[in-house]
């Protein structure tokens, strides 16, 4: 460090007090909050009409938001604690394939199927950060060579076994069970219900679900990443743990020194990041009742962007998962906002890029605020 | 405690290989109770390296660490923290995106029971901190204030009271005071002499023969790995001992040609 050769500083009169705004600014959550405020109100003044601020609408957004949150939460914890994971993308491919081959292929119970591929997963993370701590190497690169190997046993396993690269018929097999419903179910239905009769949400007009709300209760996956993230933020604000992430991500060496357990940290993150994209690949494959072999595709990068606009610094030590978590429902109102109002999808991918650049640059400011560097 | 005959620390022969580069070459010292152990030596002598062999970093590649009587293994500075060693780098091991109190309690963080789960304990760590800082002299803009923006003396400060607070049997310093200013120094010393008194034991490395003078009660020098012995208090002079961290003669003939004002 260069600190030897400066002169020590007495007093701190002479530190100017630090305005209102700049304090504000080096909360990491400041970029989502903006972006978020930004969002809604933009969609609220252009799109109103479009229909999604109805509730099927609102519905509609919030699972694409929450489906982001529940990987952008363990992507968060991971950047914090200094690494990456560019595997989560495969892993949910590969995640829903295991529980689609062993429920309807082999025909094990669906919670057994759901269970053991929640061991193998989090086994996979496990082995993803074993190798990253071992070996020094960035993490960047052995994930890398996992989203190449899971993709790859993902198309290779169905094929081989059933010869073909989408496995249907999970809903047949899951009915009844009790860990299918956890990922796939819905809670609240009795209020949705209410709601409906009492004419606060609109309901079906005719057919065989006339007079039933069209929105009949609250997926379990917004559930998971509303627990997700209560978790994560709690993990890491509060709890030792937490500051042991910080400190495995800020500087890992110097955590060593006054003995946080350094490589257990990063390793428990790649798990807890493998974790979550099972999580997503569970609810997804009972949502859709099949699992298909590009499940899951450039999630990682999605993940790693909700993350970088939440506030967490690439090169790890800082964030916030309630950050990512604006972050993912920024995600989730553009693109869905986007299809409402009828503009061409691809420019999602133009605003994915703009407001990435634009997250960085902010994210690179902040970080001289915090750290007094020029 | 304060026995005179017992060691707390006891190093034999300790060596440090790193690859092809021998760092140390069997080193052999012993840290008393109480007392305030100057090591001193040239750049590169093999300070840095031994000290963090009793602290756990490194693991010796030959060699005995007895702790109070008893054969030791750190396996990492986990344990020896836990023994009561606490340690100021000469990196100081801070990490500047964090808070001074979050930095202060890395590794250590008090916790606040809720049932079974324990939560960090802000509240109390910010207030320890603040108080271990005042006692430093140093008066923090506030605990969630981030090291990065402290000054290279205020983090060296930080470190030294996280050792002082943790050290609950040996700190040992590595170069705390490089970066200090007057006050500050005077400051680090009344507390080395201090901590000293209730009878824990300092190791103190510094390439200032009048701090080591001003504090030192027993003075050990390294030169390239190995010990060129360990001196008492009043057993030696102030010029004896710079002649022998710098290798003595060759200390001797640019002392001639500076006109003897290092
Ligand atoms: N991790 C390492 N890998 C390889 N060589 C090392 C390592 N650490 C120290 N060394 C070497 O060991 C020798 C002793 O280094 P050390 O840091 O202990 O010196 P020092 O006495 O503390 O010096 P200074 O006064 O400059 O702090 C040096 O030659 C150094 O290059
Ligand atoms: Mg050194």
């Amino acid at each position: 460090m260069a600190d030897a050769a400066q002169p020590p500083s007495m007093a701190d009169e002479r530190v100017k007090k630090m305005s209102g705004l700049r304090r504000a600014l080096i909360r990491p959550e400041l970029g989502g909050i903006v972006g978020t405020i930004a969002v809604f109100t933009f969609f609220i003044l252009f799109a109103f009409d479009s229909g999604m601020f109805s509730s099927q609408g609102v519905l509609n957004w919030s699972i694409v938001s929450a489906q982001f949150m529940i990987i952008a939460v363990g992507a968060c914890l991971l950047m914090i604690a200094g690494e990456f994971d560019l595997s989560v993308g495969s892993m949910i491919g590969f995640a829903g394939m295991s529980i689609a081959i062993l429920s309807v292929t082999l025909g094990w119970p669906v919670w057994l199927a759901i269970l053991t591929t929640f061991v193998l997963c989090i086994a996979i993370g496990g082995l993803n950060g074993y190798i990253v701590v071992r070996t020094g190497l960035p993490s960047f690169i052995v994930t890398l060579a996992f989203l190449f190997i899971l993709r790859g046993f993902t198309i290779f396993l169905p094929q081989l076994i059933e010869r073909k690269t989408i496995i249907g018929g999970i809903n047949d097999v899951s009915a009844g069970d009790p860990l299918a419903w956890l990922f796939g179910g819905k809670i609240l239905k009795g209020f949705f219900a209410w709601l409906g009769e009492a004419g606060i949400i609109s309901t079906f007009e005719r057919g065989i679900n006339k007079g039933q709300p069209v929105v009949d209760g609250i997926p379990m996956l917004i559930v998971w990443a509303i627990v997700l993230v209560i978790f994560g933020h709690v993990l890491l604000t509060r709890t030792r743990f937490g500051n042991w992430i910080f400190a495995a991500g800020g500087d890992a060496q110097a955590a060593r020194y006054v003995g946080v357990p350094v490589n257990r940290v990063k390793i428990l993150m790649f798990m807890f990041s493998a974790f979550c994209a099972t999580v997503f690949a569970t609810c997804q494959v009972m949502e859709f009742g099949s699992a298909g072999a590009d499940r899951g595709l450039l999630k990682e990068f999605e993940a790693i962007i909700a993350v970088v606009i939440g506030g967490a610094l690439l090169t790890g030590g800082y964030g916030s998962v309630i950050g990512a978590a604006l972050g993912a429902l920024i995600f989730g109102v553009v693109q869905q906002g986007l299809f409402f109002a009828g503009v061409e999808s691809s420019l999602f991918r133009v605003f994915l890029g703009v407001i990435l650049l634009g997250a960085v640059i902010l994210n690179t400011y902040i970080r001289r605020l915090i750290t007094g560097e020029r | 405690m304060t026995s005179i005959h017992a060691p707390l620390i006891e190093m034999r022969n300790i060596e440090k290989h790193f690859g092809s580069v021998i760092a140390l070459a069997g080193v052999s010292v012993q840290i008393y109770p109480g007392e305030c152990h100057c090591l001193l030596g040239d750049n590169g002598a093999g300070k840095s390296t031994f000290i963090k062999t009793m602290s756990g970093v490194h693991k010796p590649t030959r060699g005995e660490i007895l702790f109070e009587g008893k054969a030791m293994q750190f396996d990492d500075p986990r344990d020896a923290i836990t023994a009561g060693i606490a340690t100021v780098y000469q990196d100081l091991a801070m990490i500047p995106l964090m808070s001074v109190s979050r930095n202060f309690f890395m590794g250590n963080e008090p916790l606040k029971k809720f049932g079974p789960f324990g939560f960090f304990d802000h509240e109390k760590a910010n207030r320890i901190t603040m108080e271990e800082m005042r006692a430093m002299g140093i008066n923090l803009r506030g605990p969630d204030q981030a090291v990065g923006t402290l000054s290279g003396g205020e983090r060296q400060t930080v470190a030294i009271a996280r050792a002082v607070h943790f050290g609950a049997k040996v700190l040992i310093l590595d170069e705390p005071t490089s970066a200090l200013g007057v006050r500050q120094t005077a400051n680090v010393l009344a507390t080395v002499d201090k901590v000293r008194k209730k009878g824990i034991a300092v190791v103190f490395i510094t390439h200032n023969v009048r701090h080591a003078m001003a504090v030192g009660d027993r003075f050990t020098v390294l030169n390239r790995g190995k010990t060129l012995g360990t001196a008492q208090r009043g057993q030696i002079t102030p010029e004896e001992l710079q002649d022998l961290m710098a290798g003595g003669q060759e200390m001797a003939e640019l002392e001639g040609s500076l006109g003897g004002t290092v």
